[in-house]
């Protein structure tokens, strides 16, 4: 058998051996951010191993819920990955834009069991605490704080906070602590610099204020609603505890954050950050392997922790996604055969070491994993502790109004604490009852 | 006999063809050419509108395919004008509306003025005036955003310079009282050219006769200013105000890069507020209602304009 034919047997023998699968475009769909690029590089051996070409379609984040929201509710075949903010699994589920994944799950010996709680309930279960799967979670992630621990070393600031708050300059322990200490830090003159204390979430047009009050909210004892009567919100979302915690987020946002910070979401606090402006920073999980290898802030000269306790818990804000296969796409066999592949412990391994965030216990419970980068023990301690927004199909209604009734009261200073929460009160009831919940 | 293009094309018709062409009135030919146009306009403009109209009835939304469409009445109208937040849209597209129509106008038209005097680099100034209203919105709003910010932006560098104390005393884009000036002025930045532009058209077509006869009859400059060229450039000055009017009614991409509407909901503007009610809301019925309030505003208020502006026209 000369070379030429042996090739041609080969070549048969191997597309036989793979079922003479077709080779796929396959296009997966996810917001613009570092992550992203982790992922791109992932998926080069998906793309060795399946035969399939991997596109992406990445979309700003201030921009990519209603690109992609748009997408799904037109019925666009553009994406046949999508992976989706945890919020959208409601409507994702209901209205038939991801395709469930219970038999395929089954089919392939992919449990569960194998994920981080908080992430199956976040990010695949539709409806929650029910084993109904439309997701696989493929992105953790939580809010919590970086902060300059370079500054926090210094003799004379220590010596100062020290004799002025009675305790050590350190990571604080609760949220009044941690005003004080972005307090100490607000207009004060560091290297011939005037810095700021913390970089919080505060912008209006997305969903940027409400991912940063939350933490404060959670804390102080807000509640999405009665835990024995869903959607009886009266008393819950606007109590005495929860007025507590929005009044505290105001004065932090009056006394502790950067002149015009009125407008800042993930971006803006990074460069706030980075450029050495603020002494801490409120902000998603997925900045901070960017933090550490930043040249004017990384490499030992920030520390990480966890959103801290308020008078009635700790809770901190949950984020990250879950990957769906978009239910109008024609590709959805070889887009199973993604999530197939990137379920895989050695994948999730993998997707660790290049920056993305796994949410598979068998890499986030590894010995080694708490000490394999400087805020690998903080991103477990938060996932411990996370709540997340609303995930109905009406969510962004929910979302926009909380964003207007927030920022009014936080950033624009109009009425009360107990106001707003009354009017957020008012106006999610009327969503509830357009959505016959009520 | 000369053989024109049209009776080469006569000639080259078959008979059988010729023979239809030739039973057509003048009218059917002519709704023949226009069939298109109409077919267009109906199917691009007026179908939506109807359907629009249609849908402000219903609670219908477009994410919910699998929901039953119901019958609301005069529910969805009903909400929104009883609603203060969207009167509280409506104020601050008065306020934009109104100051960068008053700005732009009375900046453009002294610019124009000052342009139409014969001097060395005219054409010079003119093209450098009008550099901002050739840059997209998206990145003017982007960059005021730096210009305005306290502790690095020029802006409050540049104010401070002529009214001392600490730049980073004040927000531009912060702050409740100063906001919607914010996005005030960056739009009379960006759109001053424009209505200077069209002024300098006006202007220029002022026939120097009449200058030369008012200067025959004594007439001092102020005189001539005030009987000859803003009567003669008004309906330039009036076609300014109903363009830049039209367009900022439904500014969007500025201010949404600016301030994102806020704080709170100080600069969030009609169409800034609809977009959210219908593409992330997604309440398709409430917010088809919402465009239907908007569209006879606007077009009850522009045909009153235009009314006028042919009066003007005609004296």
């Amino acid at each position: 058998m000369n070379a030429k034919l042996k090739f041609t047997v080969a070549t048969a023998a191997l597309i036989g051996a793979t079922g003479a699968a077709k080779a796929e475009d396959l296009t997966l769909c996810w917001a613009s951010w570092d992550p992203a690029n982790a992922l791109i590089e992932l998926s080069k051996d998906f793309e060795e191993k399946s035969g399939h070409t991997m596109n992406f379609e990445f979309v700003p984040w201030p921009n990519f819920a209603d690109r992609m929201l748009n997408e799904l509710n037109s019925g666009g075949k553009l994406c046949d990955l999508m992976i989706g903010d945890s919020q959208w699994i409601g409507g994702g589920a209901e209205n038939g834009h991801y395709v469930k994944l219970n038999d395929f799950f089954e089919a392939e010996g992919i449990t569960m069991d194998d994920f981080i709680p908080a992430t199956v309930t976040g990010y695949a279960e539709w409806p929650k605490n029910t084993p109904n799967y439309w997701a696989l979670p493929a992105f953790g992630d939580v809010v919590g704080w970086t902060y300059r621990k370079d500054w926090f070393e210094r003799p004379e600031l220590q010596a100062e906070f020290k004799e002025k708050y009675g305790r050590d300059l350190d990571v604080p322990n609760s949220l009044g602590e941690l005003k004080d200490v972005a307090q100490f830090f607000q207009g004060r003159d560091i290297d011939g610099t005037t810095v700021y204390g913390a970089a919080i979430y505060t912008e209006r047009g997305s969903e940027g204020i409400t991912m940063g009050v939350t933490n404060a909210l959670y804390n102080y004892g807000f509640e999405y609603g009665n835990p024995d009567s869903p959607y009886e919100l009266d008393g819950f979302v606007n109590s005495e505890d929860a007025v507590a915690g929005l009044e505290f987020y105001k004065d932090l946002y009056d006394t502790a954050t950067p002149p015009g910070s009125s407008n800042w979401y993930m971006g803006e606090n990074i460069d706030a950050y980075k450029s050495g402006q603020v002494a801490l920073q409120m902000n998603f999980a997925f900045i901070w392997p960017g933090v550490e290898a930043d040249p004017n802030v990384g490499g030992g000269k920030s520390g990480y922790f966890p959103n801290p306790a308020g008078p009635n818990g700790q809770f901190a804000q949950l984020g990250g996604q879950g990957i769906s296969v978009v239910s109008y796409s024609d590709k959805q066999d070889a887009a199973l055969e993604y999530i197939k592949w990137f379920a895989q412990p050695e994948i999730q391994a993998r997707w660790w070491e290049l920056g993305g965030y796994s949410a598979l216990k068998a890499v986030v419970e590894d010995p080694g994993f708490a000490t394999s980068q400087p805020y690998a023990q903080t991103f477990l301690d938060s996932m411990a502790i996370v709540k997340d927004f609303w995930a109905e199909p009406a969510y962004a209604e929910l979302l926009l109004a909380m964003q207007q009734r927030v920022h009014d009261y936080v950033i624009a200073g109009n009425g009360t604490a107990q106001e707003a929460l009354d009017g957020l009160v008012g106006d999610w009831t009327e969503t509830f009852e357009d959505e016959g919940k009520i | 006999m000369i053989h024109t293009p049209m009776d080469k094309i006569a000639e080259a018709t078959p008979e059988p063809m010729a023979r239809k062409v030739r039973g057509l009135s003048d009218r059917a030919i002519a709704w023949i050419f226009v069939a298109p146009s109409i077919f267009l306009l109906l199917a691009v403009n007026i179908f939506p509108l109807i359907w629009t109209i249609r849908l402000s009835f219903t609670n219908y939304r477009v994410n919910r395919p699998n929901r039953d469409i119901d019958f609301v009445g005069l529910r969805n109208y009903e909400r929104i004008l009883t609603d203060s937040d969207t009167w509280m849209t409506m104020q601050a597209t008065a306020h934009f509306l109104i100051w960068t129509i008053v700005l732009q106008v009375l900046i453009g038209f002294a610019l124009a003025y000052l342009l139409n005097m014969k001097f060395k680099g005219n054409d010079m100034w003119t093209t450098i005036i009008v550099f901002p209203m050739m840059l997209s919105p998206a990145v003017v709003g982007n960059f005021w955003t730096f210009l305005y910010q306290p502790q690095i932006g020029l802006f409050n560098y540049v104010v401070t310079f002529f009214t001392g104390g600490d730049p980073s005393s004040f927000s531009m884009i912060g702050d409740v009282q100063l906001a919607p000036w914010a996005i005030v002025i960056v739009d009379t930045w960006m759109w001053t050219p424009f209505v200077m532009l069209i002024c300098l058209a006006g202007l220029r077509s002022i026939p120097d006769s009449i200058y030369e006869a008012a200067e025959c009859d004594r007439a001092s400059k102020w005189r001539q200013f005030w009987t000859i060229t803003i009567p003669m450039a008004l309906p330039f000055l009036m076609l300014a105000v109903l363009f830049r009017g039209i367009e900022n009614f439904k500014m969007f991409d500025l201010v949404v890069q600016l301030t994102g509407g806020g704080p709170g909901n100080t600069t969030t503007l009609t169409s800034i507020d609809l977009k959210r009610e219908a593409f992330e809301k997604w309440r398709t019925g409430y917010s088809s209602a919402y465009a239907v309030i908007l569209f006879v505003t606007v077009f009850g208020l522009a045909s009153i304009y235009v009314k006028a502006l042919n009066k003007v026209k005609e004296r």
